[in-house]
């Protein structure tokens, strides 16, 4: 008889796709009811979650500032109404891995984090050690409070839910923090996290202007820009391109990586990928190990040269 | 003000670990053991902070077996001032980590608690939450940048998926580290000399905390990741367009 509590993300207009993914985890639960709490100061963000169908309930908690993006301002309140259901997701994005913990500490309980498959509403397999090892765990405490792998589990596509949505205003919003700024990339190309194509780029790319045809070739093909951790810490990309272990998982049903050596923290991050292509021109890269398709060779040449081919 | 930063044994990150055939576990024995990489971090941040002069003393604490004196000793050739190992023999989950640190933090006063955001080896990333909750105190996860502002104030710049997010927390606090905060310093030989003779305090966790809430979650096995299917190595663009193109993935 399980009943979940699912935290919805979004970012201030638009309900993040991580909320649909969590969903299907949840449908897996075989739950009797299936509610999502929201946190924002748009009640358009409570249509788009209540046009989900499996979803019962919408709880609507409207949010007068930043506060519903701060973990300590919203855990109380999810930790309050999680009191009436056996299980509580969030998605394993920064957003939910910065408050679920919050949550499951409220009601202590230990959190079951980068949850990847369920296997009934107790047990369930998590990665540990960057995913070289993969555990069964099983809890049986009253609320189950779990961070859901997005890479794992597909989006829910329905847009036929007719979900019932109740508002609130937020009465837990914390004094001794506050948000400030939020600065993104801002970029026109598809959202990395979702996108069905990922063109990615590492230490080998050289530099900052070097990585301009790695942009090329994803505007070329509509594909979303990733890079290494090498890549970033190098400078040559911003972080929130970086895909690994502690950067994004993702799941593309292409991924083509140029100039990436492939360690195991990288790997991390595409395990999940359709198609992994990998071009490098050092033949012994780890990278070619988990590669669908490798191609040995200079990126500088190779991307041009598919550019004109495509 | 004093810096406490808890930092964690681990098998050390270059290690590919192998789960046991009988699926009890990874193999450990006679594994390279090290400091967290991102508890690492945190210990150069607080040390980079005290050598700015705005704290005094850095403790670094563990919660483990014995053996994590070693990391303590690390800790304290990096230039932290003294160490509390809190022993265990048994595994810890997050939530008793987070009590037991509270403890520590009850005893030792800090204006600032800073860790890693996750151990690379149970990758939880829970621990600084759930000690910023049952401390009813600000957190400041993954952190890039950490600046001391007017007042009891620290603005916290924080890798979030979408870019890069600053906020403002009132001290005491709690700060998780993320990879590009610091490059943690290397170790002097004189420095782990000097090491030896710095306070290490060896607590058990019984009476830190004797009853821990919560229940542990059960492990009931490890296994192996599903390796994925060697692929196929191409010799020319012309090879690895006509195969992307039979899978539909570019026109």
């Amino acid at each position: 008889m399980s009943k979940v509590l699912i935290l919805a993300e979004h970012n201030g207009t638009k309900i993040n796709q991580s909320t649909a993914k969590v969903l299907t985890a949840a449908k897996q639960l075989k739950a009797d009811t299936i509610d999502v709490v929201l946190f924002g100061n748009d009640s358009g963000l409570a249509t788009q979650v209540a046009a989900l169908a499996g979803v019962n309930a919408v709880k609507y908690v409207q949010c007068n500032d930043n506060h519903d993006q701060l973990a300590a301002s919203i855990a109380p309140t999810i930790a309050d109404l999680g009191k009436d259901y056996s299980h509580i997701f969030g998605p394993s994005t920064t957003f939910g891995k910065d408050v679920m913990p919050r949550v499951a500490a409220l009601l202590e309980v230990n959190q079951l984090s980068d949850v990847m498959e369920i296997i009934d509403a107790n047990t369930f397999k998590r990665p540990i050690y960057a995913g070289n090892a993969i555990i069964t765990v099983k809890t049986d405490t009253p609320q189950i409070v779990a961070t859901v792998r997005t890479a794992s589990f597909a989006a829910d596509k329905s847009t036929d839910g007719s979900a019932s949505v109740t508002e609130s205003t937020l009465s837990t919003a914390a004094e001794h923090t506050t948000f400030v700024e939020l600065s993104t990339g801002n970029s026109d190309r598809p959202d990395l996290q979702t996108a069905s194509k990922v063109i990615s780029g590492g230490r080998g790319v050289g530099s900052e202007e070097n990585f301009q045809i790695v942009y090329d070739l994803a505007d070329k093909i509509g594909a979303a820009t990733g890079a290494s951790r090498a890549a970033v810490d190098a400078g040559y990309v911003p972080n929130d391109m970086q895909v690994g272990q502690t950067g994004k998982i993702i799941a593309p049903d292409l991924y083509m990586c140029f100039g990436i050596s492939g360690a195991i923290q990288h790997l991390t991050g595409i395990k999940d990928a359709g198609t992994i292509v990998a071009i490098n021109k050092d033949g012994d890269a780890p990278i070619f190990e988990v590669a669908d398709v490798g191609l040995v060779g200079d990126l500088f040449k190779i991307i041009p040269e598919m550019m004109e081919k495509l | 003000m004093k810096i406490l930063v808890a930092i964690k044994r681990v098998v050390d990150y270059n290690v590919r670990v192998q789960v046991k055939p009988d699926g009890s576990g990874v193999a450990t024995d006679g594994v390279k053991m090290s400091i967290n990489p991102f508890d690492e971090i945190a210990i150069e941040e607080a040390l980079r902070i005290k050598e700015q002069g705005k704290a005094e003393e850095v403790v670094v604490v563990t919660i483990g077996s014995n053996d994590s004196q070693q990391q303590l000793r690390t800790a304290m050739a990096m230039g932290a001032d003294r160490a509390i190992l809190v022993e265990t023999d048994t595994a810890v989950q997050p939530l008793q980590a987070a009590q037991v640190l509270l403890k520590v933090i009850e005893q030792e006063q800090p204006g600032l608690v800073i860790t890693g955001k996750q151990a690379i080896d149970d990758d939880n990333n829970q621990t600084p939450q759930m000690l910023a909750t049952l401390w009813n105190r600000p957190q400041a996860t993954f952190a890039s940048k950490v600046e001391f502002v007017e007042g009891n104030k620290i603005s916290v710049t924080r890798e979030v998926d979408a870019g890069l997010e600053t906020i403002q927390v009132e001290l005491p606090a709690v700060v998780s580290t993320d990879l590009r905060l610091n490059e943690p310093r290397f170790v002097k030989l004189p420095d782990i000399m000097k090491a030896k003779r710095k306070p290490l305090e060896v607590k058990a966790i019984a009476d830190l905390v004797p009853a821990p809430k919560g229940q542990a979650i059960e492990v009931l096995k490890h296994e192996a990741p599903q390796p994925r299917q060697k692929g196929v190595m191409v010799e020319t663009v012309d090879e690895l367009l006509e195969i992307l193109k039979d899978k539909g993935l570019v026109s």
